[in-house]
């Protein structure tokens, strides 16, 4: 069951609405559900997660029930169904990365980041999660950062302490 | 030096530029195909060719191809599987960022070749860098006349879209992949019908890997013929291998098929050896799904000769003796490393990505996951390991898509040629928390280790 969290209804701005017209002429008349994945990756980018009354709103847009949203936004894995960190930490944890010590990064992450697995931290900033393959077998351990999803390769506990320091340092 | 046909200009300072790719010869495929050849001479030379399908199954391509039924005034659709997922596979990630072009010029004489007026690239999601590469790419292409509306003067219209997943190992599969185009679960369909009758939006679609796709630019360059003089036997042409795990080397390279596995591994033009002066104790060949091999299996036959990477030589023997090439995701493990451990791994990636539709797959690979997980931390019986043969057993064939195969034979494989280290680990449960089995007798003809080395 969709686990509906408590939350104020997100606004979609124009500039959202545009991108949302561009990605629908993609396809054919009448096909226009195929906007589907591609909307809710620009709904995740905009709000940093993906909530219900994004979801609601992006049905009406695309003219088809909610329901055939929530099954979609709730099959594929890179759809966060609750508030994140600004910074989303996605670990490989698959066998190849794993050769290569991705299990240690990962509980590094948690000590480091003082969170389990799922968690954000206190100031909001950072949250992480293992995620399987992400197809760079041969740079591993790897992580990706969403929303945008850069890319960190040939991870050691000194690389992902300096990243999580420059990240701090950001803002 | 083997010959390289898709990673030749790798190297050159902004070879993923429009005016870099076309300095070094891109494009002259679209200008030969569409000026020169009518679609059915295009797709003539990828079947001389004997091009396989580069994304696992090794079905020739131009074969598929000659499948598409054509039915009049009905859309023809070409979609590019870029959904890499299965584990130990990085190629298409590798050609994409660098070539992007290659894929690009592939979707366009591809795209002639089966008369596609609107072609997709789906690209798995977590790609979004990728994607940003790809959609700049086809910006600059449509820019300078490559795309649009008459290309060349020709009267030939292409649009090309990059379409990008959720997240869902699932989407490889050809039919999970165009139910996900078309904004549902990314659940496989049944078959038939075949995409080649009624693939998306219920239309006629090929769907073909990336390298599959970026093949057919040197095929039409150089002439099918050509191109069917590389390799060995039924596995013409270069293949991308992905090298992954212990190696001093892993990496994206080009092979010509053929190649000595030993040589791929040992020599410095290509994986340079096994890290850290280890010695190999297993591979896994063609990505997580085909059968792991202990190393002698893997540099040779059961008869002794010498085994080659090739789709043919590497299935040499059977399940028994033999693996698959698959999508050439080549994972070494070096002498430390725990075969159970990487089991219970795998399986709890086929446990994750099972869609739920088949409930063989949909329970067996939750079961294969929980079992090997009570072995891999001490807690299993004798009875686990013939429980596991058991599970995986009715898993295989008896799924709508092969990802219940693809999570049986993993588990299958391990247990034959592996038995003693599952069985070690059962006998000493606390001792296997603490120590790895190590090489053991099935290493052979490398020289037995002792079990050592903290874990």
């Amino acid at each position: 069951m969709l686990k509906v969290e408590e939350q104020t209804p997100v606004t979609f701005s124009s500039e959202l609405l545009a991108k949302f017209d561009e990605i629908k002429s993609r396809y054919p008349e009448g096909k226009q559900k195929s906007a589907l994945l591609p909307l809710l990756h620009l709904v995740q980018a905009e709000f940093l997660w993906v909530p219900t009354s994004a979801m609601d709103q992006v049905a009406a847009y695309l003219n088809i029930q909610p329901i055939e949203v929530y099954e979609v936004a709730t099959f594929y894995t890179m759809y966060f169904l609750k508030p994140q960190g600004k910074y989303a930490l996605e670990v490989c944890r698959t066998g190849p990365c794993c050769l290569v010590g991705a299990e240690k990064i990962l509980t590094h992450l948690e000590d480091k980041l003082g969170v389990k697995e799922g968690e954000v931290t206190a100031d909001g900033l950072f949250s992480f999660r293992g995620v399987e393959c992400l197809a760079a077998c041969g740079f591993g351990p790897v992580l990706q950062i969403s929303p945008e999803y850069t890319f960190y390769e040939n991870l050691t506990t000194e690389s992902v302490d300096k990243l999580i320091e420059d990240l701090k340092n950001k803002i | 030096m083997s010959r390289k046909l898709l990673l030749e200009h790798i190297n050159v300072p902004g070879i993923n530029t429009l005016e870099v790719y076309r300095q070094k010869g891109g494009y002259r495929a679209v200008e030969k195909a569409l000026k020169t050849l009518t679609p059915e001479e295009v797709v003539e030379e990828v079947k001389k060719s004997g091009l396989r399908g580069r994304g696992g199954a090794g079905f020739p391509t131009g074969m598929k191809w000659s499948f598409l039924a054509k039915p009049e005034g009905v859309a023809r659709y070409l979609v590019c599987n870029a959904d890499e997922s299965e584990p130990g596979t990085f190629k298409d990630r590798y050609l994409m960022t660098y070539i992007p072009h290659a894929l690009i010029e592939g979707m366009i004489v591809s795209s002639f070749a089966l008369g596609a007026k609107v072609s997709y690239i789906y690209v798995r999601g977590e790609m979004m860098p990728q994607i940003r590469i790809l959609e700049k790419a086809i910006a600059e292409a449509k820019a300078a006349g490559w795309l649009g509306k008459n290309i060349l003067g020709t009267g030939y219209d292409l649009e090309l879209y990059v379409q990008p997943g959720g997240g869902a190992y699932i989407c490889g599969e050809e039919t999970a992949l165009l139910e996900s185009l078309e904004g549902k679960r990314g659940n496989p369909r049944i078959k038939p019908p075949f995409p080649a009758i009624a693939g998306l939006y219920g239309c006629p679609t090929v769907v073909n890997n990336v390298e599959s796709i970026a093949a057919v630019v040197p095929i039409i360059n150089d002439g099918g013929d050509e191109y069917a003089k590389i390799g060995i036997g039924r596995s013409t042409g270069t293949k991308l291998i992905s090298a992954s795990g212990n190696l001093v080397k892993p990496g994206v390279y080009e092979i010509e098929l053929g190649l000595p596995v030993e040589e791929f591994i040992y020599s410095d033009e290509y994986c340079g050896g096994i890290a850290n002066g280890k010695r190999l104790k297993a591979t896994v060949a063609g990505g997580s799904s085909v059968p792991i091999l202990p190393a002698n299996l893997t540099l040779k036959y059961a008869n002794g000769e010498p085994r080659l990477m090739s789709y043919e030589s590497l299935a040499e023997g059977g399940f028994a003796t033999g693996t698959m090439l698959g999508s050439g995701g080549f994972i070494a493990f070096d002498e430390d490393q725990c075969i159970v451990r990487n089991t219970w791994n795998f399986s709890r990636f086929y446990h994750h990505e099972s869609c739920g539709q088949c409930s063989p797959c949909r329970e067996g690979t939750g079961w294969m996951e929980k079992i090997l997980h009570k072995i891999e931390h001490g807690h299993g019986t004798m009875d686990d390991v013939d429980l596991l043969w058991d599970v995986q057993r009715k898993i295989e064939g008896n799924t709508i898509c092969p990802l219940g195969d693809a999570a049986a034979w993993p588990v299958a494989s391990a247990i034959r040629h592996f038995r003693d280290e599952f069985e070690w680990h059962i006998k000493e449960p606390v001792k296997s928390q603490s120590q790895n089995y190590g090489l053991a007798n099935y290493a052979n003809p490398i020289e037995k280790a002792p079990v050592t080395e903290e874990k």
